[in-house]
């Protein structure tokens, strides 16, 4: 069963909030990871992880480097 | 020593197994309370010892969740002994290029390399922490550090098992005494309470198995001692140029005088039996210092409680300083904090200096058959006044010697 957007980004605000301390409030779909969030690489690889197990998606390394928002990854989990 | 750069303590921090902090850490010293208790993890069935010194304060009640989860555990205690060191030390204003850090483990992020290859070989490589690098490199500590200040002078990890704190603080002094920079983050730091490291120190029968009595296993100097005892924390020292101390009107613990170094090529675990090499490193710490034997009035010794070691390095301290020093192992609360011995010895070495008084050695009952120096027991005492010179001794599996003279100030 699909997921809404809006359990996705409960989902990821949970795993963002988790492992990089940032509240979970600030993530919302128009935020960068990178220039908004201010995540590094090697934490985005964590969340990617995480996301995977939380959502049952793959997200191949190659992908990653393609999502740069939070709506980026709604979007690849939906899709 | 050529350079006439002075070097002074201007910040000390430590997490040990007696306190959260330097201060609790120092109190529970002078009160003689071991910080060693019987371990209660599922895996204690299967090695032959049964307790350690595990840290009084838990690192992770100290940071927040997702910084903890990017540290090894021997990162933890660096950062937090850093952080109060630093901010003890004022925060100080200083040139980044001119801001050094000098911090080891002696054996590294070992918990994290073994917690990860059991993940990988449950689940795979891409279920690891990007972070495994980081968290299991024994620089790891001084990098974290260097990144928390902005020090862009050096950032440099000696290595060199259980001398490897004091060893840490030795180059620290070094590196402003040459003229590489102002202030130096230093000490050292270590985390090794796993039941690998238990069995392997076990396997060597380096440890001691005392476990119907936790609190009195480590009994440095005493007959019926059987082995040291783990401990786990860091002990961080911020030190300074004393000009740059001066202008900015900072307190100052202590002058970090000089250090000596020797290696003794015996044996690679086991002291070599005339104490020769400890000898040639607390002579050449002195000559360091521009002092004499005569100058010291205290060691903090290594003395780990094992068998071989604790009574040459009393034969060591009296044949190159002399018998008068109070001489004290603060290892019989603490229990051997590996690498990160040598950094909260410092600390409380200069503590002792800058308090007056020695806390003593616990758990001697029976003071060992050839030991002349005077060994602080029981009660702590008193150091006199005046113009004062203390020694930490920190001697590490390899060899190593490293003795690091301080001066009251």
């Amino acid at each position: 069963m699909a997921l809404t957007e809006q359990e996705i980004l409960a989902g990821l605000g949970k795993i963002v909030n988790e492992i990089t301390g940032i509240p979970a409030s600030e993530v919302t779909p128009e935020k960068s990871f990178v220039d908004d969030l201010d995540i590094d690489s090697l934490s985005m690889v964590e969340i990617a992880v995480a996301a995977q197990d939380e959502f049952g998606v793959e997200i191949p390394d190659d992908q990653l480097k393609h999502l740069k928002t939070v709506k980026d990854v709604i979007n690849f989990i939906q899709a | 020593m050529s350079n006439d750069r002075v070097v002074v303590v201007t910040g000390i921090g430590a997490t040990t197994p007696v306190g959260g902090d330097a201060a609790s850490s120092w109190s529970a010293l002078l009160d003689g309370r071991s910080g060693v208790r019987a371990l209660t993890e599922d895996w204690i069935d299967s090695v032959p010892v049964k307790f350690a010194g595990v840290a009084a304060v838990d690192p992770g009640d100290v940071l927040p969740r997702p910084e903890a989860r990017r540290l090894d555990r021997a990162e933890q205690f660096a950062l937090i002994a850093a952080r109060e060191a630093w901010q003890d030390a004022g925060k100080p204003e200083v040139d980044p290029t001119r801001l050094g850090v000098a911090v080891g483990s002696g054996i590294g992020g070992i918990t994290t390399i073994l917690n990860a290859y059991d993940l990988f070989k449950e689940k795979g490589w891409n279920r690891l922490s990007p972070f495994t690098v980081p968290m299991l490199m024994p620089n790891g500590s001084a990098g974290w550090i260097s990144i928390e200040i902005g020090a862009r002078a050096g950032t440099h990890s000696p290595v060199s098992a259980c001398a490897t704190g004091a060893e840490g603080i030795a180059y620290g002094v070094q590196m402003i005494k040459d003229g590489r920079a102002d202030v130096v983050v230093a000490g050292g730091t270590e985390a090794a309470i796993h039941p690998l490291n238990v069995a392997s120190f076990a396997a060597m029968r380096a440890m001691s198995t005392r476990n119907d009595e936790p609190a009195r296993a480590s009994r440095p100097f005493d007959k019926g001692r059987d082995g040291f005892v783990l401990g786990e924390g860091a002990g961080i020292v911020v030190l300074e140029s004393e000009e740059h101390a001066r202008a900015r009107g900072a307190k100052i613990y202590a002058v970090a005088a000089g250090a000596g170094y020797s290696s003794d090529a015996h044996h690679i675990a086991q002291p070599e039996p005339t104490g020769a090499g400890i000898q040639t490193a607390m002579r050449r710490a002195l000559e360091a210092a521009g002092l004499t034997g005569a100058d010291i009035v205290h060691v903090n010794a290594h003395a780990t409680s094992t068998p071989a070691g604790d009574v040459v390095e009393t034969i060591a301290i009296k044949d190159s300083v002399g018998t008068h020093p109070l001489v004290t192992s603060t290892k019989s609360m603490t229990g051997h904090l590996l690498g990160g011995a040598g950094g909260i010895e410092s600390v409380f070495t200069i503590l002792a200096l800058n308090e007056r008084v020695v806390p003593p050695t616990i758990n001697v009952d029976d003071l060992d058959d050839g030991i002349e120096v005077d060994i602080v027991r029981a009660e702590p005492r008193k150091l006199p006044g005046g113009q004062i010179a203390a020694v930490n001794n920190s001697f590490g599996f390899g060899g190593h010697n490293v003795a690091v003279v301080f001066t009251s100030v």
